[in-house]
C-alpha cells in the first residue's frame, strides 16, 4: 500500500482492516472515487457496522407487515387498503455544529425516506435533548433546532403534531435530534427502492449537486468532538424546503400514474448510496455517468459527486418507455432532472466521469460486504454498587416543594413554547395534538385513527439499559392506549456514545434486549429504526438514550378521545394500575430534588402490561380524561390535568415517594362522579376535581401558582 | 455588469428583526442605537450601456424586487 | 356555488380549504396557478402555504402567476376573491388588498387558536355573521404582521388581544366593495368541532352566500 493512499483512506475515517477487504474485494488498490465510495457506504452510520450484529435480535414480524426493516421505511397494513410508513431518523452531530440547518435537514431528510416509498407524509414528532438552559449555548442550541424544524417543516407542509423535549447535563455537548415521521398510502401505491431490470433509467431529480456535507456521513456522524472540533466542520447542508415540497408533488404524481419502477432517496452517502442499493436490491449492476449530473458548483470532482450530501434529491428508476412523462412532470413541478445512469446486468456499477471509468465495483460490496463488527461489550464495574444504593431525596422536602421545582422544569412544564411554532393542524387531521400523551390523528373517509408516541429515558436506561428500554415500550405503548389506539408497530432511534468502548457497546445490547422483549410480550413489531453512535463530547459519553416511536390503531376512535384539559368539577379522579413501590431511582425528582443518579429501577411487568394497555383502550371511549403517570410522577401528573382543565383537585394520596415515583404502568382517570371504571385493574378512587387548590392531604399548593410555574417554564427561560 | 441594489425597508414601518437584534447587542454589552436590517440583491445583467442597464434594474425593482408599501431601493452600476 | 381554489408551488392548504368549502355546502374545484380561464367559477379563494417557498417576499412571485389575472377581473367583476393566509398576503402583494405584510411582532411563527371579533358585515367573509361576534379560529402564520401605511382598508375582522402586532388589530381586511377580502387565521380550520372549533363555518358560509355581485 502506497503512502499516498494510506493517508487519504484515514482521512476519510476508514481503518487499515477495511482498506485491506476493499483490496480483497476488488482484488487491487481502489481508485480514488472507489475509495469515497467505500468510505461513505461503510462509515457507521451507513453500514451500522458495529450495531447490525445486535439489531438482528429484534422481532421483525407480524401479519400486519408489509414492509419490514431494510428498505427505506417501514409499512405496516391499517386495514381497507390502507398502509401507514414510519420512520425515525437522528441529525444528531450536524445539529451542533449548525442547529437550524442540521435540525431543517433532518426534517427533509425524513420526509423523503416515507416518501421514497410511496406514502403521502402526513405528520412529523421531534424528540430534542439539550443541556441545562442556564448555559445561554444550550438556549442558542435549542433556539436553532426548534426554528430549524418550524422554518423546514411549516414550509414544506407537513404538521409538526407532537414530540419530546428534555433537559440534562448529560447532553451537553452532545444535543440529540431526532425525528419520526408518518406516511399514509393505498397498497396499490407502495414502491419500493430497487433499480428494477437491466435497461431502467436512472433518473436523477431534485437540486443541483454542490458539495454539501462533503464528508459529512463518515466524517460528522460516524466520529466523536474534540476541543480541535472545529477543524472537522465540513459544508453543512442546506435545506430548501419548498424544492422539497414540489419534490413530494412530483413523486406522489408518478406514483399516482405509476410511472417508476422504483424511487430510493439521496440521503447520507448521497449518489453512491442511490446507485448501489437499490442495484444491490435488485441483484444488478449499473452504469452511471457523472458528467450529466446537474451541479451547482463547477470543477467537482467524481469523489466529491459520489460523496455530495446535496439535499432534496431523488433517483427514480423509469422503463425506458415512460422516461418522456416522467421528465414532463418534474417539469410540471418545476423541478430539474437528469439521466445519470442505467441498470445492467449485475455484479458491477461502472462509474464514469470525464470519459473514464473512474470506479468500477460490485455494486452489492457497498452494502453487503460492509463491514461488521463485533465488539466487546461490559457492564460498568460500579453496576452493583449503583443498584445496591437507592435513590432519595432530603427529608425536609414536601410535595408542594416538589411540585415547585418539578412544575418549573422546562423538560416537563409547558412545552407551547416549542409547539406553538410548528404548524400542527395542517391537513384537519391533528384531533389530539401536541401537549397530551400520545398524539391522535383521524384517517378521513374512515372511522380510524393513527396515534403515535415518542418515548425516551436516558436516566432510565443509564442505571439499567434493559429495564429502561423495556419500560420505553410499555410507556409509548400506553401513550397511545389512552388515545383510544391499539399497538401496532415500533420504530427505534438508538443514540448512544463511543462503541469502542465496551460499557457503552454493553448498554447498546442490553437495550437492545429490552425493547425486543418488550415488543414480543405485546406482540409487535419493530419495522425499523436508526443508530446514532458517537455521542461523546471529551471524553464523556451521553445517558444511553433510546427513543422509541409506536404507533397505534384506534378502529374506531373515540368520538370524544380523552385529552388533558376535559376534567370538570364533581368529576372523580381514578388510580389505575400496580401499586407504586416508591422507587425513585433515575426520576426526574431525583434529578431535580437530589441531584442525583443512582439505584435500579423498577422493572416492566409483561403482564400487568397487556392488562393496563387493553383497558386503557377501552376506556377512552368513555372517560373525558386519561394520563399516563411518567415524568414527576403521579403528584406532577395531577397537576398536569388540573391546570390544563382550570380546576383544582383534593387527592388523599401523601406518602411523597409514591406521589413522585415512575413506576410502570400506572394512570390516571377522570370520571363523571360515581362512574368507576369497568377494567380488570387493581384501582382506587383517590380524590375528587373542583377548587381552586392542588390538594394532597393537608400540602396545598394554589391552582394559579402551579399554573403559572407550568406555563412560564420553558418559555420564561427562552424569552425576556 | 453586475448591478448591486439595495431594498430598504422605509423608515416608518416596524423592523421586528431589527429591534431585536439591537436588543440583544445590548444585552451582550455592544453601544448601538439603531439596527435595521435590509437586503442586497446581486444582478448580473448582460450588456455595457450603463444607462440601459440602469433602466433594467430599476424596472427589475419597481415591479419586483421592491414593494413600495414597505420598501424602497437604490441601484449601483459598476463604472 | 362553484369555487375556484388556487394551487401555486408550495400551496399546501387548498385540499384543507377543499373540505371545507364542500363541507359548508359549496362546490370547491382545485385549479393550478397556470390556469388562464376561471369563467366557470362564481368565486376563487386562494389557500393558505408557501406558494414560491415565500421566496423575494411572501406572495411577491405568486402574484405573477398566469392565473392572477383571471382572480384580478373576477375581482373587478364584483366576484367573491377570499385570500386565506399566504393568499391574503398574495392579494395584498397583487394590489388587490391595500397594505402589506413583516414578520409577527415576537418573530415567531403562531399556531394557536385566536379570538376574532367581527367588526363588520359588509363583506362576503362575515356577511353571515353579526357585528361583535365573536369566532374562535386558529391562526397559524410567521408573516401575519399586516401593515397599512395608507390606512385604507377595511377591517372586518378584529384580534381581541395582539397576537401578531397587526395593524389596528386587523385579522381580515376587505376593499371598498366588500368583495375581496384577506384573512390572516384559518376558517377552514375550524369547521370541525372534533378539532377544536366549528367558529369557521359562518366565514364560509358568507363566502358561499355572497351574491355573484356585490
Amino acid at each position: 500500500m502506497s503512502q499516498t493512499a494510506e493517508d487519504v483512506h484515514r482521512r476519510l475515517g476508514m481503518t487499515d482492516s477495511e482498506y485491506e477487504s476493499i483490496v480483497t474485494i476488488l482484488g487491487r488498490d481502489p481508485r480514488p472515487a472507489e475509495l469515497a465510495m467505500y468510505s461513505v457506504m461503510w462509515s457507521e452510520h451507513c453500514s451500522y457496522k458495529s450495531s447490525r450484529r445486535h439489531l438482528s435480535r429484534f422481532p421483525t414480524e407480524a401479519p400486519w407487515v408489509v414492509v419490514g426493516p431494510g428498505e427505506n421505511a417501514g409499512v405496516v397494513d391499517i386495514g381497507d387498503g390502507w398502509l401507514a410508513a414510519l420512520r425515525i431518523e437522528s441529525h444528531n452531530h450536524p445539529s451542533f455544529v449548525e442547529p437550524y440547518q442540521g435540525a431543517a435537514t433532518g426534517v427533509g431528510g425524513i420526509l423523503r425516506d416515507v416518501f421514497t416509498m410511496g406514502a403521502r407524509p402526513i405528520a412529523l414528532w421531534d424528540q430534542i435533548r439539550f443541556g441545562p438552559l442556564e448555559d445561554p449555548k444550550n438556549r442558542y442550541l435549542l433556539n436553532g433546532v426548534v426554528s430549524g424544524i418550524a422554518g423546514y417543516g411549516n414550509a414544506v407542509g407537513v404538521p409538526t403534531v407532537g414530540g419530546e423535549i428534555e433537559f440534562d447535563d448529560a447532553y451537553t455537548g452532545n444535543p440529540l435530534v431526532n425525528v419520526m415521521c408518518l406516511g399514509i398510502l393505498r397498497r396499490e401505491q407502495l414502491v419500493l427502492g430497487t433499480a428494477g431490470p437491466p435497461g431502467s433509467i436512472a433518473l436523477l431529480l431534485g437540486k443541483a449537486t454542490g458539495r454539501d456535507g462533503i464528508g459529512g456521513a463518515s466524517v460528522l456522524a460516524s466520529s466523536s468532538f474534540e476541543d480541535e472540533s472545529t477543524h472537522k466542520r465540513p459544508s453543512v447542508q442546506v435545506g430548501d424546503p419548498f424544492e422539497e415540497k414540489k419534490l413530494i408533488e412530483a413523486c406522489l404524481e408518478l406514483y399516482d400514474l405509476d410511472l417508476v419502477v422504483g424511487v430510493q432517496d439521496l440521503g447520507a452517502a448521497g449518489l453512491s448510496c442511490a446507485t448501489s442499493e437499490p442495484a444491490g436490491r435488485a441483484g444488478v449492476g449499473m452504469e452511471v455517468d457523472l458528467d450529466t449530473v446537474h451541479v451547482r458548483e463547477p470543477g467537482m470532482t467524481a469523489a466529491e459527486l459520489l460523496m455530495s450530501e446535496s439535499q432534496e434529491r431523488m433517483m427514480a428508476f423509469v422503463d425506458p418507455d415512460k422516461i418522456e412523462e416522467v421528465i414532463a412532470v418534474a417539469e410540471k413541478w418545476e423541478i430539474e432532472s437528469a439521466v445519470v445512469g442505467v441498470v445492467r446486468e449485475g455484479p458491477d456499477l461502472v462509474v464514469r466521469h470525464h470519459d473514464r471509468v473512474v470506479a468500477q465495483v460490485p455494486a452489492a460490496s457497498l452494502t453487503d460486504d460492509a463491514p461488521l463488527y463485533d465488539r466487546p461489550a461490559s457492564p460498568p464495574p460500579d453496576l452493583e454498587a449503583v443498584w445496591g444504593s437507592p435513590a432519595g431525596i432530603p427529608e425536609e422536602v414536601t410535595v408542594r416543594d416538589a411540585l415547585e421545582v418539578l412544575l418549573d422544569d422546562p423538560g416537563i412544564g409547558s412545552a407551547a413554547w416549542v409547539y406553538e411554532q410548528y404548524d400542527h393542524m395542517l391537513f384537519l387531521n391533528t384531533v389530539v395534538g401536541p401537549g397530551n400523551d400520545g398524539s391522535l390523528l383521524r384517517l378521513k373517509g374512515t372511522r380510524k385513527g393513527l396515534a403515535v408516541s415518542t418515548d425516551g429515558n436516558g436516566r432510565l436506561c443509564r442505571l439499567d439499559p434493559r429495564r429502561g428500554s423495556a419500560r420505553l415500550v410499555y410507556e409509548a405503548a400506553l401513550n397511545v392506549a389512552v388515545t383510544g389506539a391499539r399497538p401496532l408497530a415500533v420504530v427505534d432511534n438508538l443514540n448512544f456514545g463511543n462503541p469502542e468502548k465496551s460499557e457503552i457497546m454493553w448498554q447498546f445490547v442490553e437495550t437492545v434486549a429490552g425493547i425486543s422483549e418488550a415488543c414480543e410480550t405485546l406482540g409487535i413489531p419493530v419495522v425499523g429504526g436508526n443508530v446514532s453512535f458517537y455521542n461523546e463530547s471529551d471524553g464523556v459519553d451521553i445517558h444511553p438514550t433510546p427513543v422509541v416511536g409506536l404507533l397505534g390503531l384506534a378502529d374506531p376512535m373515540p368520538v370524544h378521545p380523552p385529552r388533558f384539559d376535559r376534567a370538570e368539577p364533581g368529576m372523580d379522579l381514578w388510580l389505575l394500575g400496580p401499586d407504586s413501590t416508591g422507587n425513585l431511582s433515575g426520576s426526574a425528582a431525583e434529578r431535580a430534588l437530589a441531584g442525583s443518579l443512582t439505584g435500579r429501577p423498577t422493572a416492566g411487568d409483561p403482564e400487568m402490561a397487556k392488562r393496563v394497555i387493553e383497558s386503557a383502550t377501552r376506556l377512552a371511549h368513555l372517560a373525558p380524561v386519561l394520563h399516563d403517570i411518567s415524568d414527576g410522577g403521579l403528584a406532577t401528573a395531577v397537576s398536569e390535568i388540573c391546570i390544563r382543565s382550570g380546576v383544582g383537585a383534593a387527592v388523599d394520596v401523601t406518602d411523597i415517594d409514591h406521589l413522585l415515583c415512575e413506576d410502570p404502568h400506572r394512570f390516571l382517570a377522570v370520571m363523571p362522579s360515581g362512574q368507576e371504571p369497568e377494567v380488570d385493574l387493581p384501582k382506587s378512587r383517590i380524590g375528587s376535581m373542583g377548587g381552586d387548590d392542588i390538594r394532597f392531604g393537608e400540602d396545598v399548593m394554589a391552582l394559579a401558582a402551579a399554573a403559572a410555574l407550568y406555563t412560564g417554564a420553558l418559555s420564561g427561560r427562552m424569552t425576556g | 455588469m453586475r448591478v448591486r441594489v439595495e431594498i430598504t425597508r422605509r423608515p416608518e414601518i416596524a423592523d421586528p428583526e431589527g429591534n431585536t437584534i439591537r436588543r440583544a447587542l445590548r444585552d451582550l454589552g455592544h453601544r448601538v442605537s439603531e439596527v435595521r436590517v435590509d437586503r442586497v440583491i446581486h444582478l448580473d445583467i448582460e450588456g455595457d450601456d450603463r444607462a440601459e442597464i440602469t433602466a433594467a434594474a430599476e424596472r427589475m425593482c419597481r415591479e419586483v424586487l421592491a414593494n413600495p408599501v414597505l420598501e424602497d431601493f437604490t441601484i449601483e452600476v459598476p463604472s | 356555488m362553484k369555487i375556484a381554489v388556487i394551487q401555486f408551488p408550495g400551496t399546501n392548504c387548498e385540499h384543507d380549504v377543499v373540505e371545507a368549502v364542500n363541507g359548508a355546502g359549496g362546490k370547491a374545484e382545485l385549479v393550478w396557478h397556470r390556469a388562464t380561464d376561471l369563467s366557470g367559477f362564481d368565486g376563487v379563494v386562494l389557500p393558505g402555504g408557501f406558494a414560491h417557498g415565500d421566496y423575494l417576499r411572501t406572495g411577491a412571485i405568486a402574484r405573477f402567476s398566469p392565473v392572477m389575472a383571471e382572480v384580478s377581473g373576477m375581482a373587478g367583476a364584483g366576484l367573491p376573491v377570499l385570500g386565506i393566509c399566504n393568499g391574503f398576503q398574495i392579494l395584498c402583494e397583487a394590489g388587490l388588498l391595500p397594505g402589506a405584510f413583516i414578520a409577527n411582532r415576537d418573530l415567531a411563527f403562531i399556531c394557536r387558536f385566536v379570538e376574532v371579533e367581527v367588526t363588520s358585515t359588509d363583506s362576503i367573509l362575515t356577511g353571515a355573521a353579526l357585528v361583535g361576534q365573536r369566532l374562535r379560529i386558529p391562526l397559524n402564520s410567521y408573516q401575519g404582521n399586516w401593515v397599512d401605511p395608507t390606512h385604507s382598508g377595511k377591517v372586518v375582522l378584529r384580534y381581541v388581544g395582539d397576537p401578531n402586532g397587526s395593524q389596528d388589530g386587523a385579522a381580515a381586511v376587505a376593499n371598498e366593495r366588500g368583495n375581496v377580502v384577506g384573512v390572516m387565521p384559518h376558517p377552514e380550520r375550524a369547521a370541525d368541532e372534533l378539532l377544536g372549533s366549528d367558529h369557521g363555518r359562518i366565514l364560509l358560509e358568507g363566502l358561499l352566500q355572497a351574491p355573484a355581485a356585490v
